[in-house]
């Protein structure tokens, strides 16, 4: 794999172990080098290029000219366009987004959530992707929050849309969007334990009982990882 | 004897299961209660699938429609974490079940984004995109038009898009092998080639086609109880549209012309030559009318793609160059029924040691993509399909994440159906034309 790829200074190495059940070493044959590297926390100096310029100029003005303060990092990758808010600004910064008329995403294409157990302090990011159909531009803010304080604004006053969308992050990842009107379990039921989607939590994770054994779960059967 | 009906603490619950509606009257005559909740489904054959509806109704009037949803859930995105990038597209295509190859572009862009070779993909290999996603979106209108008429009480719509639903599933078991959910999009390209007499085939669609939608729009345009079903029921203006997030032919029937293969295009549809219909009605009626036109606007398109690929185009590659990313064999259907290339066999078996290392290692294993995340979107038949796919650098997705259209519009069966009688309800909800496997995925 080409270093370009890979800008600024990369993290610790996580060794990808278990290809075929080999439980003692990262790579079981030594050709693939099956030691990735994690995801660099890039963050992208102006300019940014193309319209992505424009639109953070524009929040800027519109946030009172201080970007910095609501927004950590800017990160512009594979031609998109990445804004990191604060939580705490998320609000603000979308209500600006939305109607400020040099901006006016007024499309959101909804919340999904990532998480990295391996970004300390801030585990969860709600990912939103919004689409200005005035302008034609596509942006993507993200905020994050610890695992210990799961925690982020609900935007349902700003986009109804992220209704379904926040409950579906609630359900999948634990991210508590206060102020959602009635955040309740979308996709598993009412009464489920645990958060699927993150990555503390087995695939399947049921075992299955069949004819006296017990089938484990599928992610176990075999160290796919 | 009576319906049986328990005390509740919201009041008096009624168990009717079909066939006992004397019965109930019988109970209910002499009751006060003007205040009625309806379960609508998990089970009802018009709310597509598995869709559970609590309709809270004073006499026919619905005051509050609450939708249930997750009966569906099969925990795809998460399933995509544990399988190879190649894998991913068996798994998505399985979300929404009736447009299976947008599913599998849409999460082929994202991938291809984040390996950078969108600009590497062949011209043959876009254009057969392009051609197959046109017959889908035909395929998933024909069935939204035809269980569309099925839940209104007419049989005939149904009979209709279910035989032109069929031509094209055939055409699609000819070029992919599978009738649905067929894994054919890869990342960097398409699995196989045309096979031979695929032109042919999709020819013959086109000639039957456009008379075909014609009986449609016969049999229903100026329907006059098809009408009275659909006229100014269910009606969400733009602004309703917006606040929803809602795209595809919902918005497109609030008169907004957004549609993505024009503005943000994709595959190459900038060089074909379609237009986007609108209507400004924003009713039930008026997306049945942008269905139907979309569906000869593809016509076009495919006609456009096809005349592509029987010339111009004819004899190129349909996987990117790269050849630790293209899948190692071009397959085709051997004298046994199966996949193979006795060619690829032979050269990995016989010829080169390091061909067939390369081989085990790109098939069991996968290819590596950089660190990083992408979203690619796609205009499918129900609005804007999205795929948001975070890598952290291994041979597997970090996250795959789909923005369903189906699952955002169902959002607008409140907005829609609230006020208005419960009869229209059902056209409401099928004028979403909501295909569960995607809300639930």
């Amino acid at each position: 794999m080409s270093t370009d790829n890979l800008p600024g200074v990369p993290e610790e190495p996580i060794a990808r172990l278990g290809m075929f059940g080999a439980q003692d070493s990262g790579d079981t044959s030594g050709y693939g080098g099956l030691v990735v590297r994690r995801a660099p926390r890039l963050s992208t100096p102006r300019p940014y290029g193309g319209y992505f310029d424009t639109v953070a100029d524009e929040l800027e003005r519109a946030l009172g000219g201080d970007l910095a303060d609501a927004v950590e990092r800017v990160v512009v990758d594979r031609g998109e366009l990445t804004f990191h808010v604060k939580r705490e600004r998320l609000l603000e910064v979308l209500r600006h987004l939305r109607d400020d008329p040099a901006l006016r995403f007024e499309l959101s294409l909804g919340v999904s959530g990532v998480h990295y157990p391996h970004l300390e302090g801030e585990e969860l990011h709600a990912v939103y992707h919004l689409c200005s159909i005035t302008h034609n531009r596509r942006l993507r803010v993200e905020a994050a929050c610890p695992d210990t304080d799961r925690h982020i604004p609900s935007s349902v006053s700003i986009y109804p849309t992220h209704d379904w969308h926040e409950r579906e992050t609630w359900d999948f990842f634990g991210i508590v969007f206060d102020g959602h009107p009635a955040l309740t379990r979308i996709m598993m039921p009412d009464d489920w334990d645990g958060h699927p989607q993150r990555k503390d939590y087995p695939l399947g994770g049921i075992p299955v009982d069949y004819r006296g054994a017990e089938i484990p779960p599928p992610d176990q059967r075999r160290s796919y990882k | 004897m009576s319906a049986p009906y328990e005390e509740a603490t919201e009041g008096k619950v009624y168990t009717v299961s079909g066939n006992d509606w004397t019965e109930l009257v019988a109970t209910l005559s002499g009751q006060q209660d003007e205040q009625l909740v309806v379960n609508m489904g998990p089970q009802h054959p018009s709310t597509h699938g598995v869709l559970r509806l609590i309709l809270n109704l004073d006499g026919e009037t619905v005051t509050e429609a609450r939708t249930v949803i997750g009966y569906l859930h099969t925990g795809i995105e998460k399933t995509c974490e544990y399988r190879t990038w190649t894998q991913g597209t068996t798994l998505v295509t399985r979300m929404d079940y009736l447009s299976p190859i947008f599913n599998e572009t849409a999460y082929c862009m994202a991938v291809e984004k984040l390996l950078g070779i969108t600009e590497q993909i062949p011209e043959r290999a876009q254009a057969i995109r392009v051609l197959t996603m046109e017959l889908t979106r035909i395929s998933s209108h024909m069935v939204a038009i035809g269980t569309f008429g099925m839940e209104l009480g007419a049989t005939t719509p149904f009979l209709f898009g279910s035989r032109e639903r069929e031509m094209v599933l055939d055409v699609m078991e000819y070029i992919t092998g599978l009738r649905m959910n067929m894994a054919y999009v890869r990342p960097g390209g398409v699995s196989v080639d045309l096979p031979a007499g695929a032109v042919d085939k999709v020819g013959e669609l086109l000639k039957v086609m456009p008379k075909r939608i014609k009986d449609m729009r016969k049999l229903l345009d100026a329907n006059p109880v098809y009408l009275a079903r659909t006229k100014d029921v269910a009606y969400l203006d733009l602004t309703g549209c917006m606040a929803l997030g809602i795209t595809g032919p919902m918005l497109r029937a609030a008169g907004l012309p957004w549609d993505l293969r024009k503005s943000q295009p994709y595959c190459g549809y900038e060089t074909y030559d379609f237009d986007v219909p609108t209507e400004k009605t924003g009713d039930v009626y008026g997306r049945y009318l942008v269905r139907v036109a979309e569906m000869e606007e593809s016509l076009k398109i495919v006609e456009q793609a096809l005349d592509r690929l029987a010339g111009p185009l004819k004899g190129g590659r349909v996987m990117v160059d790269d050849k630790k990313i293209g899948w190692p064999a071009q397959l085709a259907l051997g004298p046994d029924g199966l996949g193979n290339s006795p060619d690829h066999i032979a050269h990995i078996m016989g010829g080169s040691m390091e061909a067939l290392i390369h081989h085990f290692k790109l098939v069991t294993e996968g290819f590596r993509v950089p660190a990083g995340q992408a979203y690619a979107s796609v205009e499918g038949p129900r609005g804007e399909l999205g795929a948001h796919v975070v890598s952290d650098g291994g041979t597997k997705p970090y996250r795959v994440h789909f923005r369903d259209p189906s699952f955002t519009n169902l959002q607008a069966v409140p907005a829609t159906c609230e006020g208005g009688m419960v009869a229209d309800v059902i056209s409401a909800v099928a004028s979403i034309d909501p295909v569960m496997g995607g809300v639930d995925r």
